[in-house]
C-alpha cells in the first residue's frame, strides 16, 4: 500500500511551470549509441544551472559526484567504466576545448544524511561548479524517516550552493528483483518535491531504466556475474547525464524540448 | 449507543472485499493492472476504505459483546482478535523470509550490488527476527496488519466511551490525531525511522468508522442526504481527479495555480493527510447515495465473490499479501509482459474469491458440527463475529 509509482504523489505541479521537461535519448542526441535511446519520457526535470553555464564559458568544468553503491561498479576497471567516468568522457567529447574534470565521493551503504556530513570537506577539496547527487536508495532500504531524508536534501543543496556549485539529483536505479523489498516510492517522490521547490534538476534514472527494461534494451531481470551489461548501462547513463548537463546549461533555455 | 440488531449490511463486506482486491493489485510492483485502482484518480486509496470499514465492523461486533457481556469480556475478545492478527502477521513474515532467502541465493548482478544489500539482514537473523516480532521491523507492504494490531490494542476503552458519550470519544480521537501532527507522534521502526502508517493518525478513521457503526451514521444521515453535501463531495472528487491527472500527465501541471500546489503538497500518507480523509469521506458519501443498503443487486451472484472476501477479511488480506509476493515472483521468473500481468492479477483475485468461499464452507461445517450440543441462546449467537459482522 505504500506508493510505488516513482513520480506519483507529491509532484508540485505548479512549480513545473519553471521546469523544462526533456526527452533524453531523443534523435536530437544522435551522438549516443542507439541502445541508450528510449521512447517515452520525460526522464528528467531540468532547471537552468548558472554555475555550470559560467564554468563552460570559462573553459573549465569541474563536477563532483556524490553517491552510494549504485554510482560505482565492482572489478579492476570499475572506476573507469562507471557512469562518473563515462560522464567525463562524454562531456569532454561534447564540449571541445573545455577542461572537464569529474571527482567522486562514492561509498556504498550511505544515506543522504551520511553524505551531507562529508559534504563540506568534499566541496572544499574539489570546488565543483556542479554537484551530481545520487541518493535515496539506501534511505529507502533502511526506511529512514522521509522527512529527515527531505531535510538532508535541503541541507545538502544549501551547502553546495554556498560553496558556489549547482546541484543535480540522480534518483535510484530501477531494480526489478528487489522491487518488492525496497519501497522507493516515497523517497523518490520527496526527492522530486525537494528538487522542484529548490529548482534543482533531476536525472530520472528510475524511469529511464524502467523504460529500458520494458522496451527490452537491457535485461535487468536475469542473474549474471558478468559486468558487460552493467558497463553498458553505466555508459548510457553517463552519456545521457552529459546531455542533461548541457541542456540545463544552455544559454537561453527553450520553453519545451519534447 | 448500542449497535442496532438488523440484518448484516452487505455493503460493508462488498467494499471491504473490493478494497482487498485493490490492495492486492497495488502490492504487485510494476503491475499494469494497478492502473484501475482508485489511488490513481484521487488522494485516498484502498487503505482508507479498509481501515474505516474495519473500525465499523469491529465496533459492531464487540459493541454488541460489550452490551451483552460487559466490558471485561468484550475487551478480552478484542485482545484475542489482536493476537490472531499478530499471529497472521508473523506467518506472513515467515513467507517473506522464504522469498527473500530464495532471491539472495538465486540472484546476482554487479549492477545491483547496492540493492542486494537489502538481503543483508539475513546475516543477522538474531536481531531481525526479534525486531520483526516486536513489530519494529516491517518489510515492504507489511504495514497494515501491525497498524490494525495497535488499533485493536487501544480499542476497548474507546469502545466503552463510544457506547456512553460517542461525541466525546470522537473528539478524543480528533484530539489524538491533531496532537500527533503537532508533536510528530509516531511509533519507532527498525533499523530506523517510524511506522509507515502512523497509528496515532490512522486511529481517527478507525474510530470514526466505529462511531458511525454505533449510531453516528444515523445522526449524520440528514447531512449525508443534503444536496449541498452531495455537490461539495462531487466538486472535491473532481478537484482531486484533476490533481491526480497531473501526476500522470505532467504537462497538465501548468494549469494548476501555484498557490494550490503550495497548499496541498506534500499529501502525507504516513500521517493520514486531511486531504486524504476528505477524499475518502467524499467517496463514502457518494457511495452511500448510489448504493442503498437494500439494493437488490447486493444479493446477486456477481457481487458474491467480493462480498465473501470482505466477510473473511483477515484471511483474505493475508492471502493477498502472499499472492502479491507470488505475482511479483512470476514477473521476475517467468515474464512481466502485460498479458502475463493481467493474467496474474485476474488469477490472484480468483484465488482470493475461491479461498473466501472455502472459509465460508468451513464455517458452515464447523457450525453444523458444534451446533447440536451447545444449546447456545440466540442472544450469544448474535454476538458472535461470524453472524454479526463477519470476522472483523
Amino acid at each position: 500500500m505504500s506508493g510505488r509509482r516513482p513520480w506519483g504523489l507529491g509532484v508540485p505541479v505548479s512549480a513545473c511551470l519553471a521546469a523544462l521537461f526533456l526527452s533524453l535519448g531523443s534523435p536530437a542526441h544522435a551522438t549516443n549509441p542507439a541502445e541508450c535511446g528510449v521512447d517515452g519520457g520525460p526522464f528528467a526535470i531540468a532547471f537552468p544551472m548558472q554555475h555550470v553555464k559560467k564554468a563552460i564559458a570559462d573553459k573549465s568544468l569541474s563536477i563532483l559526484v556524490v553517491g552510494a553503491g549504485s554510482s560505482q561498479l565492482p572489478g579492476p576497471n570499475g572506476a573507469a567504466n562507471s557512469y562518473p567516468a563515462r560522464l567525463q568522457q562524454s562531456l569532454s567529447r561534447k564540449l571541445p576545448g573545455v577542461q572537464v574534470s569529474v571527482t567522486t565521493d562514492v561509498k556504498s551503504r550511505r544515506t543522504a544524511v551520511d553524505m551531507v556530513k562529508t559534504l563540506p570537506a568534499e566541496l572544499a577539496a574539489s570546488h565543483p561548479a556542479l554537484m551530481l547527487w545520487q541518493t535515496a536508495t539506501v534511505d529507502a532500504m533502511q526506511a529512514v524517516d522521509p522527512d529527515q531524508f527531505s531535510q538532508a536534501l535541503d541541507k545538502g543543496i544549501r551547502k553546495a550552493r554556498a560553496a558556489g556549485a549547482d546541484v543535480m539529483f540522480i534518483n535510484p536505479q530501477y531494480s526489478p528483483r528487489t522491487e518488492s523489498m525496497i519501497a522507493l516510492g516515497v523517497y523518490v517522490e520527496n526527492m522530486r518535491w525537494v528538487a522542484v521547490q529548490q529548482e534543482v534538476p533531476v536525472f530520472d534514472r528510475f524511469s529511464l531504466m524502467k523504460a529500458w527494461s520494458d522496451q527490452g534494451t537491457f535485461d535487468l531481470y536475469s542473474p549474471t556475474k558478468k559486468l558487460d551489461m552493467a558497463e553498458r548501462v553505466h555508459d548510457c547513463i553517463g552519456r545521457l547525464l552529459a546531455d542533461l548537463v548541457l541542456e540545463a546549461a544552455k544559454p537561453t533555455p527553450p520553453a519545451d524540448n519534447n | 449507543m448500542v449497535p442496532t440488531t438488523t440484518e448484516r449490511d452487505l455493503r460493508l463486506d462488498l467494499f471491504r472485499g473490493l478494497a482487498l482486491w485493490l490492495i492486492f493489485l497495488d502490492h504487485i510492483p510494476s503491475n499494469a493492472v494497478s492502473w484501475v485502482t482508485i489511488r490513481n484518480y484521487g488522494f485516498s486509496d484502498a487503505t482508507e476504505i479498509f481501515v474505516f470499514i474495519s473500525g465499523y465492523t469491529v465496533a459492531f461486533v464487540y459493541g454488541r459483546s460489550m452490551y451483552l457481556n460487559g466490558f471485561l469480556i468484550a475487551a478480552a475478545r478484542v485482545l484475542k482478535r489482536a493476537w490472531q492478527i499478530y499471529v497472521a502477521h508473523i506467518f506472513l513474515f515467515a513467507i517473506y523470509l522464504a522469498e527473500i532467502s530464495y532471491i539472495a541465493h538465486s540472484f546476482e548482478n554487479p549492477l545491483y550490488t547496492e540493492e542486494m544489500g537489502v538481503l543483508n539482514f539475513l546475516n543477522s537473523p538474531d536481531v531481525t527476527i526479534i525486531e520483526a516480532m516486536l513489530l519494529k521491523f516491517k518489510p515492504v507492504n507489511m504495514d497494515v496488519l501491525p497498524l490494525y494490531i495497535v488499533l485493536l490494542l487501544g480499542f476497548a476503552p474507546f469502545l466503552w466511551l463510544l457506547m456512553r458519550v460517542p461525541t466525546i470519544a470522537l473528539l478524543a480521537s480528533v484530539a489524538i490525531y491533531t496532537l500527533s501532527w503537532l508533536f510528530d507522534w509516531n511509533l519507532p521502526a527498525w533499523p530506523q525511522g517510524v511506522w509507515v502508517f502512523n497509528p496515532f493518525a490512522w486511529q481517527f478513521l478507525f474510530i470514526f468508522g466505529a462511531w458511525c457503526a454505533l449510531g453516528g451514521a444515523a445522526r449524520l444521515s440528514r447531512a449525508i442526504n443534503s444536496p449541498i453535501t452531495l455537490v461539495l463531495a462531487i466538486v472535491y472528487l473532481l478537484f482531486a481527479f484533476g490533481i491526480a491527472l497531473t501526476w500522470h500527465i505532467p504537462t497538465l501541471g501548468a494549469f494548476v495555480p501555484s498557490f494550490v500546489g503550495d497548499l496541498i503538497y506534500p499529501i502525507d500518507k504516513t500521517n493520514l493527510d486531511v486531504l486524504r480523509i476528505l477524499h475518502f469521506l467524499a467517496l463514502a458519501i457518494i457511495t452511500v447515495r448510489l448504493v442503498p443498503r437494500d439494493w437488490p443487486a447486493l444479493k446477486s451472484p456477481w457481487f458474491k465473490p467480493a462480498i465473501m472476501c470482505g466477510a473473511h477479511s483477515l484471511g483474505i488480506f493475508c492471502l493477498g499479501v502472499f499472492l502479491s509476493f507470488a505475482g511479483h515472483f512470476v514477473f521476475t521468473e517467468v515474464s512481466n509482459r502485460v498479458p502475463v500481468q493481467i493474467l496474474v492479477s485476474v488469477a490472484g483475485i480468483a484465488i482470493m474469491a475461491g479461498a473466501a468461499w472455502l472459509i465460508s464452507w468451513y464455517r458452515i461445517i464447523e457450525r453444523q458440527g458444534s451446533g447440536s450440543g451447545s444449546g447456545s441462546s440466540t442472544r450469544t449467537q448474535a454476538a458472535k463475529p461470524s453472524l454479526a459482522g463477519g470476522d472483523t
